[in-house]
């Protein structure tokens, strides 16, 4: 019973070698246009998942530098992280510089992770497993070498914020900045 | 056939195929399950339905990753989403069209149904399987509408609740139930964004029994005739997922038409101002696809025998849907095809011209002629479905029917072949 | 249950919401539907012209903004109609929004940056009431979409200003206008004179250019991606018609077999 029904189906009527290309051809591009359709399709749904317009628009903060003395520490929020501003005195920039770079797990001079020298300023993050360090407020325990100490796992970070002591693996983060002027930065 | 080959692939479809056997499913489901081979265009709809309901959700699941359902932030979080999102614009403007469009492709599915006798033995359950979905089509897209929090939003929400108190002794204790609070409030858009997300997975569900129920016995077919042997089947592939294929195409081209170039047509201007408890728009208008029976809803504009005409209107309106259950027992004739059912067929244009009535009469403000126009199309409708069909069927003399299929198409050397 | 919709409905529109349509007079005509206006961006190849934009925000900066807010618009957004990203800074730098709290606890205003949505004119709804005898200028974000008639009948509304005609009797504090539903608008005259400002490139300012300037805007502000939709419209009409001719020509081939 079967076999009727088949060979109805695969006899065509006078298809030849002619019909079987054009069908081929006829099916490849109908496969080819479907697939290319859908992935166009599927491309909005995915992005929709990208950061969208507003979240963009916030990636970039503004910060007024002149209400910060020498010697204060500010935090602001940018992107939704802690960033440490450090106006630094004249002893944190020469301990930071006398330091030989060689001996550190993340070798960096001071010079390569500032513009100015007495403006420090990096992601508040640690680089060991995130929590945000202590050093920014007065009484805080800045750790052995007067920069900041993360109090979860004992990493200790230097006048340059590099790590010298502890699990984190990396100095803290320098976000791109650039100054708009003598008192305030852009920051990212 | 990746099953019987010797190839590695069709040794790792045969290891998966005797643990879980998924692609001998497939194959016997696509390659040897009979399809008849007369099937016009209105068989199309279906798959077409399938399609769509795919699409609503994975739209449905990405507009849900940027939308905030509590009252004083919907509203704004929809806005974000259109102007803020990447493509949230687009994936917004498919899911509002989309919901209009599976109900178009749904009703024209359901009376394909009407007309050829689909939900005639055997096929009484896959018919109420069907009204199943319909049922819960409506439920999931009324909560839609209500997550925007427009103006129709609030006000559609509050009237539809508001029927429930016209059940006697329970009824404002359900409503109550049913708002979470005093009126339509937070409470209620929370719990409607939650059943949204969750209903449209039980259609698919029911939609998945709808098709074992279907592959019992096979598609209907113009005819309305049994097939009878090979002769009247053909493999739905490549033959019917081409044709599908083909139809969902035409069906992107006007849904496209729609989501680029006249995306708000379909829908009403006041949903874009924020819903504002103290002030009812001048008309509460529902979706167009609940226009028939709204219409039916507000028909009754009479008390009858001491029962309010609140209760009734309630009542008719839930039972102009809930009798398309018991259609298949309604229905007397033992001919399915309106083809060959001069009566019904009539009988049949009868009804569409009566929907379309009670559609625009849902649509406009239930004064001066409308009125009575509205409550004529009522009776009618309950009428074509309570007497005249199993009237119908009764007195009808049906026009013969073909032997086979097959015989109206194959050459006459092959017909009467059993 | 005709009635019961009626009664709440009746409830609402006596609500206290004065300075809504009042309740037109006796004899005040039927209201008209505004004429259609030509507009750049209608149709399905419709764009946005970006000049008329432009003096449209101007109109919106100088007639409308001290009544009416635009919430869901940021300044960013301005970029889309030909600012630059230095002019939209500008811009927005004009606008002071309340930011806040600072370290001593308290709000403050600042100017507003791009990423702010625009300043509204007042702090809250009530605030707006008591500037205008009760009447709530609304939000003209979504106001071209949330009207029938979209920017024909803010067109309308914009130009239909005139007098009573006779016999027709206004409330208090109300205007006559010819398209405003009932006829009675709670809001002034928004464009009263030719050359009430200058624009910047030089256009004449009469109030039939400002009106339609203002509405483009206003459109734009409703549906600030018009001119992307129509684009990617008009690509995937055409690649579902060369698809939908393919997939035909298959389905043909196919089917001849048993045909």
């Amino acid at each position: 019973m079967s076999d009727v029904a088949q060979s109805q189906v695969s006899h065509g009527h006078g298809s030849g070698h002619d019909g079987e290309t054009r069908r081929d051809f006829l099916t490849l591009t109908a496969t080819a246009l479907g697939a290319v359709g859908a992935i166009c399709a599927i491309w909005p749904f995915i992005d929709s998942l990208n950061p969208a317009k507003d979240t963009l628009a916030l990636s970039t903060t503004d910060v007024d530098l002149s209400p910060v003395q020498v010697g204060q520490r500010l935090t602001i929020a940018w992107q939704g992280k802690p960033v440490f501003i450090d106006h630094r005195p004249q002893a944190e920039i020469d301990a930071a510089q006398k330091v030989d770079v060689s001996t550190l797990r993340d070798p960096q001079t001071d010079a390569q992770r500032v513009q100015k020298p007495e403006w420090l300023i990096v992601v508040g993050v640690c680089t060991h497993l995130g929590c945000i360090p202590l050093g920014q407020k007065q009484g805080d325990d800045r750790g052995p070498f007067g920069g900041w100490f993360c109090p979860c796992h004992g990493s200790v970070y230097d006048t340059s914020a590099r790590i010298r002591q502890g699990p984190a693996p990396a100095n803290l983060l320098v976000p791109p900045y650039k100054f708009t002027s003598d008192t305030a930065i852009t920051i990212g | 056939m990746p099953v019987t080959g010797t190839g590695r692939v069709s040794r790792i479809i045969r290891w998966i195929d005797y643990r879980l056997p998924f692609v001998a499913t497939l194959e016997h489901e696509l390659h040897e399950y009979p399809t008849p081979r007369n099937l016009n265009y209105w068989w199309n709809f279906g798959s077409l339905a399938g399609i769509v309901l795919v699409i609503m959700i994975v739209s449905g699941i990405v507009l849900a990753m940027h939308y905030t359902p509590e009252s004083t932030m919907a509203f704004d979080s929809v806005e974000r989403i259109m102007r803020d999102v990447n493509y949230g614009w687009l994936l917004r403007y498919i899911h509002m069209n989309g919901a209009s469009m599976f109900f178009v492709i749904v009703y024209i599915h359901i009376f394909r149904g009407l007309y050829y006798g689909s939900y005639k033995y055997p096929r009484e359950l896959l018919w109420m399987l069907g009204v199943v979905i319909l049922l819960l089509m409506m439920a999931t897209a009324f909560m839609g509408y209500v997550l925007p929090w427009g103006q129709m939003s609030y006000w559609g929400a509050t009237v539809i609740t508001n029927l429930f108190s016209a059940i006697p002794v329970f009824g404002q204790k359900i409503v109550t139930l049913l708002w979470g609070g005093f009126t339509v409030g937070n409470p209620t858009l929370n719990r409607f964004f939650s059943l949204h997300y969750l209903l449209p997975f039980v259609i698919v569900a029911v939609v998945g029994l709808h098709l074992v129920a279907l592959h019992q016995h096979g598609s209907n077919n113009p005819l309305g005739i049994d097939h009878k042997g090979p002769q009247d089947s053909i493999p739905f592939h490549p033959y019917y997922t081409i044709k599908d294929l083909f139809g969902l195409t035409v069906f992107l081209l006007i849904f496209a038409v729609f989501v680029f170039f006249y995306p708000n047509a379909l829908g009403d201007p006041q949903n874009y101002i924020p819903a504002n408890p103290l002030q009812t728009p001048p008309d509460i208008v529902p979706e167009w696809y609940f226009l028939p029976f709204y219409a039916i809803l507000r028909s009754m504009t009479f008390n009858v025998l001491g029962i309010p005409s609140k209760l009734i209107g309630v009542t008719l309106m839930f039972s102009s849907l809930l009798l398309l259950f018991v259609l298949p027992w309604l229905d007397t004739s033992r001919v399915r095809s309106a083809t060959f059912r001069p009566i019904y067929k009539k009988i049949f244009w009868l009804l569409v011209v009566d929907v379309l009535t009670l559609g625009y009469v849902g649509a406009h403000p239930p004064a001066g002629p409308i009125v009575i126009v509205g409550q004529i199309a009522t009776f009618y409708y309950f009428f074509h479905f309570l007497i005249l069909i199993p009237l119908v069927g009764k007195i009808e003399r049906p026009r013969p029917l073909p032997t086979s299929i097959g015989a109206p198409v194959l050459a006459p050397s092959a017909a009467g072949d059993e | 249950m005709r009635q019961s919709l009626y009664a709440l409905a009746a409830a609402g529109v006596l609500s206290l919401a004065p300075g809504l349509a009042g309740l037109s007079r006796a004899d005040c005509p039927e209201t008209p539907s505004p004429p259609h206006q030509q507009w750049s961006f209608e149709g399905p190849l419709g764009t946005y012209d970006e000049a008329a934009l432009q003096r449209g925000f101007q109109v919106y900066k100088e007639a409308c903004s001290a009544c009416h807010a635009l919430k869901h618009v940021a300044y960013r957004d301005l970029g889309d109609i030909g600012y630059s990203a230095d002019q939209v800074k500008g811009i927005a730098a004009q606008f002071q929004v309340t930011d806040g709290p600072n370290d001593q606890g308290q709000m403050y205003q600042r100017p507003a940056k791009p990423s702010d949505m625009f300043a509204a004119p007042f702090p809250n709804d009530q605030a707006a009431r008591v500037a205008n005898n009760g009447a709530l200028p609304p939000d003209m974000s979504l106001l071209v979409k949330a009207r029938e008639g979209g920017p024909d009948y803010v067109y309308g509304i914009a130009t239909g200003f005139k007098d009573a005609p006779a016999g027709c009797t206004l409330n208090a504090n109300m205007y006559y206008n010819e398209y405003f539903p009932g006829h009675q608008i709670a809001m002034p005259p928004p464009l009263t004179a030719d050359g009430q400002l200058t624009y910047a490139d030089g256009t004449k300012a009469t109030i039939q250019q400002m009106a339609h300037d203002v509405t483009t805007f206003l459109a734009w502000a409703s549906e600030p991606n018009l001119d992307e939709r129509h684009r990617m419209g008009a690509k995937v009409i055409l690649f579902l018609l060369v698809a939908a001719g393919i997939f035909y020509a298959a389905k043909r081939r196919i089917w001849a077999k048993i045909h």
